[in-house]
C-alpha cells in the first residue's frame, strides 16, 4: 500500500520518453542514410546500401569531410598543447595577473560564436589576409582553447599532490616529476579535452562560415545543401561519425570502470 | 568556472608555487589569445565605426568615428534584436523545465547504479555526436509541409490547410530548445549529483510534503547548477543563426540577431553594421551575465 510516489514511476517514465525524444533526429539521419534517391533527395524513395558502400561517389561530400578532419586534427593538436600548459599554469602557479588570466580564459566561452567569427573575419579583412584553410584552423584553435583549459583544470583538481611530493622526495628532478608522474596522471583529462576539441571543431559551422572563404567543410556542405535536401551520403557520414563517437565514449567508460575495479582489488 | 565541467571529488590541491616556468607555460597561450581574441575585438570596434569610402563600391570602407552606425543598426534591426532575446529566454526556460527531471533522475535517483548513470549521460550527450546541421535538418523534414506531423495537424483541424509549421516562431523556438538541451542537462546533473540526500530525508522526517522539500531544499541547493546551465544555454542561443535561418527552421519573420550579422557581413558586405551589432550583442551578454551572477550569488562560477 505504498503512496503514489513521484520518483517511482513518473520520473523514470518521463526520462525514458525524454531520451526517445532526444534520439528522434539521430534516428531520422540514420534511416535516411539508406534512402535511395531518385531525382530528388527529400522524402523516402526506397531502401539501399549503396550510399554506405559508395560514400565517395559523391565527391563533394568526401572532399568536405576530408577538409573537416584535417582542420579538426591540426586545431586539436595545437589547442590541446596550449590549453594544457595554460591549465597547469593557472592551477599550479602563483603569479601576478592570475585572476585576470582566468577571466581572459573564461571570456571565449561567454562569447557567442557569431561574434567570435565576425571579429576574426574583421581582423583578417583589415590585415588583408586571404581566407582559406589556414584562417579556419587559426579560428578553430581559438574557440576550442578555453574548452581544453576547463577540462584539464577539472582533472588537475582531482590530482593528489602527495604523489608529486613523493617523486621529489625520491630525488626526481622537476622534469622527471612532470614526465613520469604529473603527465601520466593528467592524461585522461588531456585525452578528454582533445576529444572535446576535435568534436567541437569538426561540427562547427558559424565560425567556419565567417573565416573559410571558398573552402568547404562538412558542416558548410550540409548548410549549402539544406535548401534543396541533403544527399544521403551526408547522412552516411553523419551516422558513421555518431556511431564512432558513441563507441569511443563507451570504450572510455568501460576502460575507466575496469581500471577502477582493478585498483580496488589491489587495495 | 569549474562548475561547468564534471567536478569529481576534490582532494587537497597542491599549494600554488612561484616559479619562472609559469611564464613559459603561459606565454604561448596568452599570445595566441591576444592575437586572435583580444585584437579581433578591437578590430570589431574599429570596423563598427568605419564610414563608407567616398565613391567606393560595395564592401569598401575607410577608418572613421561613425557612432551613428550604432543608432542606425539599433533602429533598423530592433525587431531582430528583441526577437533574439525573447526566443533565447523562452528556449532557455523550456530547456530548464525539460532537463531538470532528467538531471534529477540521473544524479539523485540513479546514484547507486554507476553503469546506468554512465549510459544515461551518454544518451544525454548523444545529440552532440550527430552534426548540429544534420539534426536541425532532420527536424526541418519532420515538420515539413508534407510530413506526417503537418498532415496530422491539418487532418485534426489544429492547423488550417494553408498554414505551415516551418518558419513559425513556435518551430524555431522548438529547434533552439532541442539543439541546446545537453548544455542545460549536464551542469544540472553535475550539481544534483552532489546533493546530500540526508537533507531530503530530514525534510520528510519533519513531515514536509515532497513538494515543499523540493522547493525548500533541493531547488535552492541546485541554483548554482541552474545558473551555469542557463548561461551555457542562453549565450549560444542568442547568437545562433542556423536554426532560425531560412534554409532550416526559420523564415524572414523569425530572423534573429545572428542572421542579421551573418547577412550583413557575408552577403551584403556591410561590415560596419555587422560589427556594430556584434559589439552590442557581446556588451549585452557581458552585462546580463554579470548582473545574473551577482543576483544568483554564484560569483565563484568563474
Amino acid at each position: 500500500m505504498s503512496r503514489f510516489s513521484l520518483g517511482k514511476y513518473l520520473l523514470p517514465t518521463y526520462t525514458i520518453l525524454a531520451f526517445v525524444f532526444l534520439m528522434i533526429p539521430i534516428a531520422y539521419t540514420f534511416v535516411f542514410s539508406f534512402n535511395d534517391p531518385f531525382k530528388n533527395t527529400t522524402g523516402w524513395q526506397g531502401f539501399t546500401f549503396k550510399n554506405w558502400t559508395g560514400v565517395c561517389n559523391n565527391v563533394d561530400v568526401c572532399v568536405a569531410f576530408g577538409n573537416s578532419i584535417l582542420i579538426a586534427t591540426i586545431a586539436t593538436m595545437v589547442s590541446t598543447v596550449l590549453g594544457t600548459m595554460l591549465a597547469i599554469a593557472v592551477t599550479r602557479y602563483e603569479f601576478k595577473f592570475r585572476s585576470s588570466t582566468n577571466l581572459l580564459l573564461f571570456l571565449p566561452l561567454a562569447t557567442p560564436e557569431v561574434v567570435m567569427g565576425a571579429g576574426l573575419a574583421a581582423q583578417f579583412l583589415n590585415a588583408g589576409i586571404p581566407k582559406g584553410l589556414g584562417t579556419v584552423i587559426l579560428a578553430h584553435i581559438l574557440f576550442t582553447l578555453s574548452f581544453v583549459v576547463v577540462t584539464v583544470k577539472a582533472r588537475i583538481a582531482t590530482l593528489d599532490p602527495k604523489l608529486e611530493e613523493a617523486g621529489r622526495d625520491l630525488y626526481a628532478g622537476p622534469v622527471q616529476v612532470f614526465l613520469k608522474i604529473t603527465l601520466p596522471l593528467l592524461l585522461p583529462g588531456i585525452m578528454a579535452a582533445a576529444l572535446l576539441a576535435f568534436a567541437l571543431s569538426f561540427d562547427d559551422y558559424i565560425i567556419t562560415a565567417f573565416n573559410s572563404g571558398t573552402e568547404v567543410t562538412f558542416p558548410k556542405f550540409v548548410f549549402a545543401a539544406a535548401v534543396r535536401g541533403i544527399p544521403p551520403e551526408a547522412n552516411v557520414i553523419g551516422s558513421g561519425v555518431f556511431f564512432f563517437a558513441i563507441a569511443l565514449v563507451l570504450v572510455f567508460m568501460i576502460g575507466g570502470r575496469m581500471r577502477a575495479k582493478a585498483l580496488a582489488k589491489k587495495n | 568556472m569549474s562548475t561547468l565541467a564534471v567536478k569529481p571529488q576534490r582532494l587537497p590541491t597542491a599549494q600554488p608555487k612561484k616559479s619562472r616556468i609559469v611564464l613559459l607555460l603561459l606565454l604561448p597561450g596568452l599570445i595566441y589569445l591576444g592575437l586572435f581574441f583580444v585584437t579581433p575585438f578591437a578590430a570589431l570596434i574599429t570596423t563598427s565605426l568605419q564610414a563608407p569610402e567616398p565613391g567606393g563600391g560595395i564592401g569598401r570602407y575607410q577608418p572613421g568615428l561613425e557612432f551613428g552606425n550604432y543608432a542606425y543598426v539599433l533602429e533598423q534591426y530592433f525587431p531582430q534584436i528583441l526577437r533574439s532575446f525573447i526566443y533565447a529566454t523562452i528556449a532557455t526556460l523550456l530547456a530548464l523545465a525539460f532537463s531538470y527531471p532528467i538531471a534529477y533522475f540521473i544524479g539523485v535517483k540513479a546514484r547507486n547504479y554507476p553503469i546506468l548513470q554512465g549510459l544515461m549521460l551518454t544518451l544525454v550527450i548523444a545529440p552532440f555526436f550527430i552534426s548540429f546541421l544534420l539534426r536541425t535538418f532532420a527536424w526541418k523534414e519532420i515538420f515539413g509541409q508534407d510530413s506526417w506531423v503537418s498532415t496530422l495537424l491539418r487532418d485534426t483541424g489544429l492547423m488550417a490547410q494553408n498554414e505551415f509549421l516551418l518558419g513559425t516562431p513556435l518551430v524555431v523556438i522548438f529547434g533552439l530548445t532541442y539543439n541546446f538541451i545537453p548544455f542545460m542537462t549536464l551542469p544540472l546533473y553535475t550539481n544534483l549529483e552532489r546533493l546530500d540526500t540526508a537533507l531530503l530525508e530530514a525534510g520528510s522526517d519533519l513531515y514536509a510534503k515532497p513538494s515543499s522539500t523540493f522547493w525548500k531544499v533541493t531547488f535552492p541547493l541546485s541554483i548554482p547548477g541552474i545558473t551555469s546551465g542557463t548561461l551555457l544555454t542562453f549565450i549560444p542561443i542568442a547568437g545562433d543563426y542556423v536554426t532560425a535561418s531560412r534554409s532550416f527552421l526559420g523564415s524572414p519573420n523569425t530572423a534573429m540577431l545572428g542572421n542579421v550579422i551573418e547577412s550583413n557581413f557575408l552577403r551584403i558586405q556591410d561590415y560596419p553594421s555587422a560589427s556594430a551589432l556584434s559589439v552590442m550583442l557581446m556588451a549585452a551578454i557581458v552585462v546580463l551575465v554579470s548582473i545574473y551572477i551577482r543576483r544568483t550569488g554564484t560569483e565563484d562560477l568563474l
